[in-house]
């Protein structure tokens, strides 16, 4: 499969002036991509800066307007997934395409080209491949085991795998490391290394700058459909990158100034809830926030905090436990009687909840006060005090919208979020609970909302912030509470809390065993 | 990481409004036009199969001059066109006020019939009343009775989770069999050779137009303003299309998503009894055990073609209304069934369904996310491509 190609010879892979347009805009503007045999080359931009366009013209499923794809130096025509696939382009996509009932093996089965035109599957061979194949990347899998009992670094090393039984010799990552724990992290990174050390090209999609600058030979950089650098990781540095991916200086630390927390706001005690399938998903925590300070609550997805956080606001039946507010038992009560409380919710998944897509924006930003005055007089809407509260809100909170009245899923991830913001931070909070709220945001907003959330904290609301990025807890916290299994297992402070240590929390629960044994077991 | 940027908006807010208005009038045009265009295909395959007959290549244009002659011509024509349209507006408005909220009231006929009969058990016990208290009362019986049917399938959603169109489909059911038995039973006229009950007298809607124009017309466009107001003038009509697009994000801001489904279904099996009032009092004045057209299923197909909007539904309804009214002269000077209007409807429901690809061919896209948001291609288990 690999010769003893050196970096210096053919690219392995190289685009030349792709040009994708989509009505109204350019998503790519004559990108040049050049990747070399074994070498680990990262695309680095904002979101809607057209790195996923791009890789989908070179998936096959989008037709550039311009430009040409070479392999080996050779120009082809890719027709869609399975002939990239045919051709040694594979992709592992940011959420996986993998189906948790079945095992391993069956996974990596799935779909196999190879396997099409055969009606009995040779299970024995099949193991036998993938045992051998993860071996030669440094871990060991199991080809029984359920899918679905695998952690998220677990799985993403099957759907790596899946790529190496197709026998890939360019594998693209789509933001592979958004939902992993810094130790799975590391330890992809080690797979991908090996990957490339046998001569696998390897792209790596990323918006994290201090994770392109570890991992990759080299970084290319694009904005708003163009290329707009290409650098070295050791000739570079956080500064530059953010600079180039931006186009402006941009702040990278917040600086978060001192806390001065009052009375407590926010009081759990002995709080449970059970997920959708009505598993217990929060196990008895217990927590206070004061007013004034952030309280950040780091875990890996998926361990309680949005059954938690739904909790809190109204959104979801607590089965045991108390929530108190400024002194008051709000358990149980309504998601309305707590924004009447002057309680502000960013949940997690803002199309689902956050937002109403096919809705006008100005309609989205009433959307939790569309019934009170001046948005209604008793059930009469009143259209213009709306849309000139909604010109206020997109000024202040610099939404970038040609209008009011366009529908809010025509605006970017950005910008939809800063009208979530906008509509929740726009009043006295007295508590302030978001729930991922920068995920998979731009460097931009991402600054943009954590300037408006110490302004809360500083004007007094006691913040509760829950996210799976660990640099965001670390960053804006004042106090860090981390949570496994249901419940809090430690809480630190903020200016002393050391990333590795609440890494390894968030992956064991601060028991005596290393996570890989943890999740190999599972 | 978003598939593809968004297109930028700008260019879509400042169209000019030719552009907006054939956005969203071109799909129900195109589609109506392609029905009739196949339902002359049909008219000429059927003259190659019925024998005994010359073959007239003109005969579509005949079939359908005396359709257009049977509907609007002349006065009485015409008024009668309305009289046929008044019910399908009134059922059209009830379907679509349901596929704004993300609720596939396929009971509109039961709750049509339903609704005649709870109009005509008290029109016929106040038949001597003073008319305007009779028309009153009867009237309000007959929403009430068509709102209490909605209630049922609403209620049952709410609280167990069963879907609306099983349910509403069951109570179509049970709504024939009710009626049936009520009209042989205890409301029919003794010694009356064949099941019907007695005349509503007073309760009769007044005629103001011509010899049939009840009144039944100008409350069915009054409902139209009223449904349309309600959807976009009050937070009410905000929070059933909060529901309809998003009941995640409704429940998030603090709606009652459950409450509203309740609440939308009781509304619209009152706006479906209201219809199945208007040809109670305005038409037939009395009920038989066959009371009861396919009025509640055609109204599917109206709300369907206005794409939900209540002011479309006028239109909508007025196309069907006009085919129902011109089959008659058609069948007699053509020689055409009345069957054919059914055929029509129905190709007109294909085509809407396929409307996906028509927008493709038609190059038109500013207007795929009111399909979506109206919940009607949803309902019927097609999305919109994009």
């Amino acid at each position: 499969m690999t010769d003893e190609t050196g970096p210096s010879l053919a690219p392995a892979l190289e685009m030349r002036g792709i040009t994708k347009r989509y009505p109204g805009v350019v998503a790519n503007d004559g990108i040049n991509l050049q990747v070399r045999p074994g070498e680990i080359h990262a695309l680095l931009g904002e979101n809607g800066a057209g790195k996923t366009t791009l890789m989908n013209v070179l998936y096959g499923l989008a037709t550039p307007d311009e430009g040409e794809i070479l392999l080996d130096g050779k120009v082809v025509t890719i027709s869609g997934p399975a002939d990239a696939i045919a051709r040694g382009i594979n992709m592992v996509h940011q959420h996986f395409m993998l189906v948790p009932v079945l095992t391993v093996a069956e996974n990596i089965l799935l779909g196999d080209e190879t396997m099409a035109n055969r009606i009995f599957l040779d299970r024995r061979e099949a193991r036998r491949r993938i045992i051998e194949l993860g071996r030669r990347f440094g871990f060991e899998i199991d080809p029984d085991a359920k899918v679905g009992s695998l952690s998220v670094g677990w799985q993403q090393r099957v759907e790596i795998l899946k790529a190496l039984y197709r026998n890939a010799r360019i594998l693209v990552l789509d933001e592979p490391t958004a939902v992993l724990t810094p130790q799975e992290t590391d330890e992809i990174f080690g797979v991908l290394r090996r990957l490339a050390g046998e001569g696998h090209s390897i792209v790596f999609i990323s918006h994290k700058l201090y994770e392109v600058l570890e991992i990759a030979d080299r970084i290319t950089v694009i904005r708003r459909g163009r290329v707009v650098g290409e650098r070295l990781p050791n000739a570079t540095d956080e500064e530059d990158l953010a600079t180039l991916m931006v186009g402006r200086e941009v702040q990278l630390t917040v600086d978060r100034g001192e806390s001065h927390p009052a009375e407590v706001v926010l009081q759990v005690t002995g709080l449970e809830v059970r997920d959708d399938r009505g598993q217990a998903a929060v196990k008895g925590v217990d927590l206070d926030v004061r007013a004034g300070e952030i309280f950040g609550i780091a875990g890996v997805a998926g361990n309680g905090q949005d059954e938690l956080v739904e909790a809190i606001v109204g959104l979801r039946k607590s089965t045991a436990g108390r929530i108190s507010l400024a002194g008051q038992d709000v358990t149980g009560h309504s998601p309305r009687a707590m924004n009447e409380d002057a309680v502000a919710f960013v949940p997690a998944d803002r199309h689902r909840f956050g937002l109403i897509l096919s809705f006008p924006l100005a309609d989205n930003l009433v959307l939790t006060s569309y019934y009170r005055s001046p948005y209604a007089r008793g059930i009469v809407r009143d259209p213009k005090a709306i849309l000139r509260d909604a010109a206020v809100a997109i000024e202040r909170y610099d939404i970038r919208t040609p209008s009011a009245t366009v529908r809010v899923s025509t605006l970017s991830g950005g910008n939809q979020q800063k009208a979530v913001v906008a509509r929740e931070f726009d009043r006295d909070l007295k508590l302030l609970v978001l729930d991922q709220p920068t995920r998979g945001l731009d460097v931009g907003s991402i600054e943009f909302i954590h300037r408006q959330v110490i302004a809360k904290r500083d004007a007094g609301a006691a913040v509760l912030l829950v996210s799976a990025e660990l640099d965001e807890v670390l960053e804006m916290s004042d106090r860090i509470g981390v949570m496994y299994g249901g419940k809090i297992v430690a809480v630190l402070d903020g200016r002393t809390a050391d990333k590795n240590e609440v890494g390894l929390l968030m992956a064991t629960g601060g028991e005596e065993r290393s996570a890989a044994t943890a999740a190999v077991t599972a | 990481m978003t598939g593809r940027p968004a297109p930028s908006g700008p260019a879509r807010a400042r169209r000019p409004f030719l552009t907006r208005a054939w956005a969203v009038l071109a799909v129900p045009i195109v589609v109506t036009f392609l029905s009739l265009l196949l339902g002359a295909v049909i008219i000429l395959a059927s003259e190659l199969i019925v024998t005994g007959r010359k073959f007239d290549p003109m005969l579509w244009f005949t079939a359908y001059s005396a359709l257009l002659q049977g509907a609007y011509g002349g006065g009485d024509a015409i008024i009668q066109t309305l009289v046929y349209t008044t019910p399908l507006v009134l059922g059209g408005l009830a379907v679509a006020f349901g596929f704004k909220a993300g609720l596939f009231n396929i009971g509109a006929q039961g709750q049509f019939l339903v609704g005649a009969l709870g109009a005509v058990v008290v029109g016929v016990a106040l038949a001597d009343a003073p008319a305007p208290l009779a028309i009153v009362a009867a009237t309000v019986a007959g929403i009430v009775a068509g709102g209490l049917w909605g209630f049922i399938p609403g209620f049952l959603k709410a609280v167990s989770g069963a879907h609306e169109v099983v349910s509403t489909i069951m109570l179509n059911y049970v709504a024939v069999q009710l009626l049936a038995a009520l009209v042989s039973g205890p409301l029919k006229v003794p010694k009356s050779p064949s099941p019907v009950t007695y005349d509503v007298g007073n309760a009769a809607f007044p005629i103001f137009l011509g010899d049939t124009g009840h009144i039944g017309i100008i409350l069915a466009i009054l409902a139209a303003v009223l449904v349309w107001w309600l959807l976009f003038r009050t937070t009410w009509g905000f929070e059933i299309r909060s529901v309809g697009a998003n009941p995640d994000a409704a429940r998030y801001a603090g709606m009652r998503p459950k409450l509203l489904t309740v609440a939308t279904m009781t509304f619209s099996g009152g706006l479906a009894g209201l219809a199945g009032t208007s040809v109670l009092l305005g038409v037939s004045h009395s009920m038989t055990s066959s009371f009861g057209t396919t009025v509640g299923f055609d109204s599917i197909a109206v709300a369907l073609l206005a794409r939900s909007n209540p002011l479309g539904v006028l239109p909508a309804a007025l196309l069907f209304g006009s085919m129902r009214a011109g089959a008659g002269l058609m069948q007699i000077n053509a020689g055409i069934p009345v069957e054919l209007v059914d055929v029509l409807q129905a190709t007109i429901l294909l085509f809407l369904v396929a409307s996906p690809v028509l927008r493709r061919v038609l190059r038109l896209r500013g207007v795929q996310a009111g399909i979506t948001e109206s919940g009607q291609t949803t309902a019927l288990g097609v999305k919109p491509a994009d």
